[in-house]
């Protein structure tokens, strides 16, 4: 090798592990922030309890109503979005696939509307709400963010189908199956690990975001009843806390971030451990094969 | 070089037996074009009933999409324009008249790959059968017994049918994908290179089981491999550049080649 090749070698893997670095460094910053400001307010009674009176002036009680509004939330809206996005996904990998252009435009838009910022989203649901006559309420946060995190679980869906080989389609209409069948059956069995990541991933993203809830799902002090009922969500409880000059109500934003965070986390993780749904096997062979040792 | 093959050469080509074969499919005038390519060039060919019919040729000189085209899995290649006719028990399948998953249930295929279907073992079997509307349990089991035995794979697997085909050998995978095929009970066999993909001892098994299957079904094999063609062809067509350059009965093909293109290519494969 010559000095020069030497050179810029070790220039690359330097600015690779540095950049790597800054990008781990950043997120335990992140993490270390929210933690030494808000863990002091973190207890059972902030998990556990609606917030009592003179909750922005520092007053008792928690913020089950931001964790219990943003699961219903979340979970409703994951719902809605997979109503619709596994029909969409298999059709355009089943049905469109012999449109090759036309399955690039589609995929494009998709691409587009996952980059639309999520305030877009609040805004025109709101626009529309107001056409309807309809109030803040966790039926219109569930439609806004279902719109938001369908596309994601689409393209998401749309990934693990485009890895299925083209010789399985063909084995399964050999067979006789209608293209219905092939996507039911067959598609539908074969990435089913894939969709579960694909669903938790756009879970993540719904629970984790404020804009496309601040005109449509409102803000309250109560867990919602039902779904024309307004709700609060982590994001805007940790949003609106953050605005209050008293320092106690600062520290509860806090404590209102670890939660989040911890749930994006865990939900990342369990994705991620499904999507290597092989791995799992392994590991289960592996702690098998483990235990047997101690045993001997 | 298009030379149009009736049914008469067939007989004529058989000698003894003329008379007695009976054409299962009929070829007539069949071009398959993509964008760039002519890739099939005026095919007419017939298929004579439970007989093995190998196609042969170098590759890409159209052999894996001829057999394709029988059973219209062309359709998922936006690309590829067919016209002609392709007649399975004298209906046309390219006419647009007739349920193509009824057409394709008529032919089992085996690919150069196996794909299992994900699902278990016993599904794997089961599942042709339910789309042809067989319900009943007994039924069902019985026949997955009948065709996991008839490719010899059933003494290797029947102590865990209900465990994910994909965990299977790849050779016993290929034999899974045969009973797959069997199961539906086709009247024809399509092969595209069933063993490329295999070593040698589950090559020598699938090719056993289709000199076994060929009294009740007709075979119509892409090989390659010269050697395997001579142990079970009773026909050969001969392919180049997507023509048919020769046709006929096994032996006369590969003792008396006629074109200088096949003496070549029978040369450079001994």
């Amino acid at each position: 090798m010559t000095l020069r090749r030497k050179w810029e070698e070790t220039f690359f893997r330097v600015l690779s592990a540095a950049v790597a670095l800054i990008v781990v460094l950043v997120l335990a910053h992140i993490i270390y922030t929210i933690i030494s400001k808000g863990f002091s307010a973190l207890s059972w009674e902030i998990l556990s309890q609606e917030p009592k009176g003179g909750f922005y002036m520092g007053g008792g009680g928690g913020i089950l109503n931001a964790i219990a509004g943003s699961f219903y939330l979340a979970i409703g809206a994951s719902l809605l979005a997979f109503v619709v996005s596994l029909p969409v996904a298999l059709f355009i990998n089943i049905y469109l696939i012999r449109y090759s252009r036309l399955l690039i435009g589609i995929r494009f838009f998709l691409d587009v509307l996952w980059g639309i910022p999520s305030i877009v989203y609040g805004a025109f649901a709101f626009t529309i709400m107001i056409y309807f006559g309809l109030r803040n309420s966790l039926g219109a946060g569930i439609v806004t963010v279902g719109a938001l995190i369908a596309p994601i679980m689409i393209r998401a869906m749309d990934e693990v189908l485009k890895t299925i080989p083209i010789g399985l389609q063909e084995a399964s209409y050999a067979l006789g199956s209608t293209k219905t069948e092939t996507a039911y059956k067959i598609f539908f069995k074969r990435a089913l690990p894939g969709f579960a990541t694909a669903v938790l991933l756009a879970f993540g993203r719904g629970i984790g975001d404020a804009a496309s809830v601040l005109f449509t799902a409102g803000y309250t002090d109560h867990v919602p009843r039902n779904l024309s009922d307004p709700t609060a969500t982590l994001p805007l409880s940790i949003y609106f806390q953050l605005g209050s000059p008293i320092e106690a109500v600062q520290q509860r934003a806090y404590a209102a971030a670890i939660i989040l965070t911890i749930i994006v986390l865990v939900i990342s993780i369990t994705a991620r451990v499904l999507n290597k749904g092989k791995n799992k096997k392994k590991f289960k062979t592996f702690i098998a094969s483990k235990r047997k040792k101690a045993k001997a | 070089m298009s030379n149009i093959i009736t049914s008469t050469d067939i007989n004529a080509a058989l000698g003894n037996n003329a008379g007695n074969e009976v054409p299962i499919v009929n070829i007539r005038n069949l071009n398959v074009r993509s964008k760039s390519a002519h890739i099939l060039k005026d095919i007419n060919l017939i298929i004579p009933k439970n007989k093995i019919t190998v196609l042969l040729g170098p590759s890409g000189c159209g052999k894996t999409t001829l057999l394709k085209c029988m059973n219209r899995l062309t359709d998922l290649y936006s690309e590829l324009k067919l016209d002609g006719s392709i007649e399975i028990d004298g209906e046309d399948i390219l006419s647009g008249k007739y349920d193509i998953t009824q057409i394709r249930q008529k032919m089992g295929l085996v690919m150069q790959r196996p794909f299992p279907l994900p699902m278990s073992i016993y599904d794997n079997i089961a599942y042709g059968l339910k789309l042809k509307g067989v319900t009943n349990k007994a039924i069902i089991k019985e026949k997955v017994e009948k065709h996991l035995k008839e490719v010899a794979l059933w003494d290797e697997v029947k102590d865990r049918l209900k465990t994910s085909a994909q965990r299977l050998s790849i050779g016993q995978q290929q034999r899974l994908c045969l009973a797959r095929g069997l199961a539906v009970e086709p009247e024809i066999i399509l092969a595209d290179e069933p063993t490329s993909a295999l070593d040698p001892i589950s090559s020598r098994v699938i090719e056993e089981e289709f000199s076994n299957l060929k009294d009740d079904y007709t075979i119509i094999l892409v090989t390659h491999i010269l050697r395997q063609a001579k142990r079970l062809a009773d026909f050969v067509v001969f392919m180049y550049y997507g023509e048919i350059v020769e046709y006929g009965p096994a032996n006369e093909i590969f003792e008396n080649p006629k074109t200088d293109i096949l003496k070549e290519y029978l040369q450079v494969g001994h």
